[in-house]
C-alpha cells in the first residue's frame, strides 16, 4: 500500500486587501455618491456657461438695476437690452421674509405644543397632517391661494393699512391691494410652516430629559419649564429651521407667481399690489424671451440658485451643530 | 386586611369640579365675548370673531390663575392659549385646502374624464369634452421616468453614507442637503441649458424626467440614509464573520433588511415630484393628446393640464382645474398614505 501524497489545500492568503468584486463595488458606489456633487456643480457651471455673456455685458448692474427690456430688430438682432435683477431680488426677499416672520411663531408654538402639551394621540394626527402638507405640490397651493386665501388676505391687509399706516412699511400711497407681496407671503408662509415645525420638533424633543424633569420637580410651570430648558437648547436649531423655510420660500415659483403682480420696480411697501420674484420672472418671461433673453434668464436662474444654495448650507450647518451639542 | 375598608386613593392633581366649572365658565363668557363685540363694534367677519375670542380666552385664564396661584402661573395660562392657536393655525388651511378641492373638484370629475383627452377640446369647452387622460398617462410616464434614473443614484448616494464612510461622507451629506434646497425652477433651467438647447432641441418627456431626477435624488437619498443607519450593525457584522464580502454582505443581508424603508424612501420621492409644476412648464411642451413616447413630442401631464386650465380662466376651465387638481391631490395622498402604512409596519416590527 503506497500513499499517494494527498495534496493539501493551500490556505487562502489573508489579507487585509478588498477583493475584486468589493473594489467594483465600492468603486460604484462611491460614483453614485460624488453625483450630487456633480450635478450641483454641473448646475452652476451650466447656468454660468450660459448666462455669461449677458452678466459681462450687464456687470454688477445686473443686481443693482431694476429695468428689464430688450428691444431687437426685425431679423431678431438685439439693438438694445436692459437686464437688472433688483427689483426682483427685493421682492424675493420681501416675499420670504414676510412668510418666515409669519411661519415662525406658528410653527414654535406649534412644535411645542406637539412635543409637551398634546396628549399622544393628538400628536400622532397632527404630525400626520403636517408631513401631508409638506407633500402638497405648490400648485395647489397657488390655486388655493388665489381663489380662496387671497380674498381673506386682501381684507387683512386693509385693517393693518388703517391701524397700522404709520409704519413705513404698511404704507402706501395707491391703495391697490390685490397680488401684494403681502399675499405671497401669506400663502409662502402656509408653505413653509411643515418645514420650520418638524425641523423644531426634531430640536426640541432632543431637549435633555434629566434637566426638563429637574425643573419640574423644582415646582417649575410648564412655560417656566420651557423658557428655562427647552428654549435655550432648541435656540439655534429652530433659527436653523427658519432659514430652511426661508430658502424654500426663496425658490417657491408657481405658487408665487399665481399669486404676485411682478413689477420692475423697487418696492418695499409689502400691502402695495406690486412685488418682484425671480423664480416667477422665469416663469413669466419664459414663454416669448428671445434666445438673448433667455440667456439673461439663465443668469437669473444662476443668481437664484447660489441664494438658495447660500441660505440652505447657513441653515443646514446651524441645525447639525445644535444637533450635536444636544446629545 | 382585617378591617375590610379599603381605600380610595386620592387624585390631587385631577381638575376639581369646581375647577372644571370655572374652566367652563370662562370658555362661555369668551364665546359670548367674541359674539357680542363682533355684533357691537363695526369688527366683521370669521377673523374678528376668531381675535377677540382667542384675546378674551387668553386675558380671562390668566386673570383667574394670577388671581388663584399668582403671576408664573398666569404666564404659564397665557402661553397654553398660545401654544393651542400655533397647532390650530397650522391645522386650518389643511382643513380649508381638503375642502375647497374636494368642493371645487368633484362637481368636474366624471367616467369620461379618465378615458378622453383634450385633444378634441379646449379648456373652455363644456365638461363633458374631452379629459385628463393625456395628463395621467403623461404624470406617470415622467414619474416613472424619472424613478429609473433617481432611484439607483439615490439608494447609491445613501450606501455611500452608511457603509463605505470615505472621506466625502461628510462633504457629501452636505451637498444632498444643500441639493434638497435647489428650487425646482433653477433644475429645470439647467436641464433647459444642458440637455434641451444644446443636444435634444425639442420638448419632451424625458426632459421633465431629467429634471424631477434632480429633485428626487435628495429626497429619496436622505431617507434611504436614515433607514440604512437603523439597520443594526450586528447583521453587517454577522455577514462579515461569515465570510461575505462587503458587496455581498450590502446587497444579500442589508438591503433586503431595509426594503421596506426603502421603498417608504422611494415613495415619498415620488410624492415630492408628482405635482412639480415649474420645470414641466419649462421642459415638457404640454401635449394635449395621449403620448406613450417619452422620448419625442411633447408630453401633457396634471401640473401641466391644471396650469393651463386654470389659465384659461373660463368657469368652465376652473372647474376642470379644480377636477386635475382633486386626481392630482388624491394620487398624493395615496402615494403619502401607502408610506406611512410601510414605514409603522416596519417600526412595528
Amino acid at each position: 500500500m503506497t500513499f499517494t501524497a494527498i495534496k493539501t489545500p493551500t490556505p487562502r492568503e489573508i489579507s487585509t486587501e478588498p477583493r475584486r468584486s468589493d473594489r467594483v463595488f465600492r468603486a460604484i458606489v462611491t460614483f453614485g455618491g460624488i453625483s450630487s456633487l456633480v450635478i450641483l456643480g454641473l448646475i452652476a457651471l451650466f447656468l454660468g456657461y450660459r448666462g455669461f455673456e449677458v452678466l459681462r455685458q450687464e456687470g454688477i448692474g445686473f443686481i443693482t438695476h431694476s429695468d428689464w427690456s430688450i428691444s431687437t430688430d426685425d431679423a431678431g438682432n438685439v439693438l438694445e437690452s436692459h437686464f437688472g435683477l433688483a427689483a426682483m431680488l427685493v421682492g424675493t426677499i420681501l416675499c420670504s421674509l414676510i412668510a418666515v416672520v409669519i411661519a415662525l411663531p406658528v410653527s414654535v408654538f406649534c412644535a411645542l405644543f406637539l412635543n409637551f402639551y398634546a396628549p399622544n394621540w393628538l400628536k400622532k394626527i397632527l404630525v400626520t397632517i403636517i408631513d401631508m402638507m409638506a407633500a402638497f405640490p405648490s400648485i395647489l397651493f397657488g390655486i388655493w391661494g388665489f381663489l380662496v386665501l387671497m380674498p381673506s388676505v386682501e381684507y387683512w391687509a386693509k385693517l393693518l393699512h388703517r391701524y397700522f399706516g404709520f409704519i413705513p412699511i404698511f404704507d402706501m400711497q395707491v391703495p391697490v391691494y390685490t397680488r401684494s407681496p403681502f399675499v405671497a407671503g401669506v400663502v409662502l408662509s402656509i408653505m413653509i410652516i411643515p418645514i420650520i415645525t418638524s425641523v423644531s420638533r426634531e430640536i426640541f424633543s432632543q431637549a435633555p430629559l434629566d434637566r426638563i424633569q429637574a425643573a419640574y420637580a423644582l415646582g417649575a410651570t410648564r412655560w417656566a419649564m420651557i423658557k428655562a430648558v427647552v428654549i435655550p437648547h432648541g435656540r439655534s436649531g429652530v433659527i436653523g429651521g427658519a432659514m430652511l423655510g426661508l430658502g424654500r420660500a426663496m425658490g417657491e415659483t408657481v405658487a408665487v407667481f399665481t399669486v404676485l403682480n411682478i413689477v420692475f420696480q423697487i418696492n418695499w411697501q409689502m400691502l402695495l399690489g406690486a412685488g418682484g420674484n425671480v423664480a416667477s420672472l422665469i416663469i413669466l418671461k419664459f414663454g416669448d424671451a428671445s434666445p438673448y433673453e433667455i440667456k439673461a434668464l439663465m443668469a437669473a436662474g444662476l443668481v437664484l440658485f447660489l441664494l438658495t444654495l447660500i441660505v440652505n448650507g447657513l441653515a443646514n450647518l446651524i441645525v447639525k451643530t445644535t444637533g450635536k451639542s444636544g446629545r | 386586611m382585617s378591617t375590610g375598608s379599603s381605600v380610595i386613593p386620592t387624585k390631587p392633581w385631577k381638575a376639581s369640579n369646581k375647577q372644571r366649572a370655572i374652566d367652563a365658565l370662562v370658555l362661555l363668557v369668551a364665546l359670548l365675548a367674541s359674539f357680542t363685540v363682533v355684533a357691537v363694534t363695526p369688527m366683521k367677519g370669521k377673523l374678528a370673531y376668531f381675535a377677540v375670542f382667542f384675546i378674551a380666552y387668553a386675558l380671562l385664564t390668566s386673570i383667574f390663575k394670577a388671581q388663584q396661584r399668582g403671576s408664573a402661573a398666569a404666564k404659564d395660562a397665557l402661553v397654553n392659549s398660545l401654544v393651542a392657536i400655533g397647532a390650530i393655525v397650522t391645522v386650518i388651511p389643511v382643513a380649508s385646502i381638503l375642502a375647497t378641492v374636494l368642493k371645487n373638484g368633484l362637481p368636474g370629475i366624471s367616467f369620461g374624464l379618465f378615458t378622453h383627452d383634450m385633444a378634441l377640446a379646449t379648456p373652455t369647452d363644456p365638461l363633458n369634452n374631452g379629459g385628463l387622460l393625456h395628463a395621467i398617462t403623461g404624470t406617470l410616464l415622467l414619474v416613472t421616468v424619472a424613478l429609473i434614473l433617481s432611484v439607483p443614484i439615490g439608494i447609491l448616494t445613501a450606501l455611500y453614507l452608511t457603509e463605505i464612510k470615505g472621506k466625502f461622507t461628510g462633504p457629501i451629506r452636505f451637498l444632498v442637503q444643500a441639493m434638497s434646497g435647489v428650487p425646482s425652477i433653477v433644475a429645470g433651467l439647467f436641464i433647459l441649458s444642458a440637455v434641451l438647447y444644446p443636444i435634444t432641441k425639442s420638448y419632451s418627456g424625458l426632459m421633465g424626467s431629467l429634471s424631477l431626477t434632480i429633485l428626487m435624488i435628495p429626497t429619496i437619498a436622505r431617507t434611504a440614509e436614515e433607514v440604512l443607519n437603523l439597520i443594526p450593525n450586528d447583521l453587517r457584522e454577522a455577514g462579515t464573520a461569515l465570510g461575505g464580502t462587503q458587496w455581498r454582505t450590502v446587497a444579500m443581508i442589508v438591503l433586503p433588511a431595509a426594503k421596506s424603508g426603502l421603498v417608504t424612501a422611494i415613495i415619498l420621492g415620488v410624492a415630492r415630484i408628482a405635482g412639480e409644476t415649474a420645470p414641466i412648464l419649462l421642459l415638457t411642451g404640454g401635449g394635449d393628446r395621449v403620448n406613450p413616447n417619452a422620448f419625442s413630442g411633447p408630453m401633457g401631464s396634471l401640473p401641466y393640464y391644471i396650469w393651463k386650465s386654470f389659465n384659461a380662466g373660463s368657469p368652465e376651465a376652473i372647474t376642470r382645474a379644480w377636477a386635475g387638481l382633486l386626481v392630482l391631490v388624491g394620487l398624493v395622498l395615496i402615494l403619502f398614505t401607502s408610506a406611512r402604512f410601510l414605514g409603522s409596519r416596519k417600526a412595528a416590527k
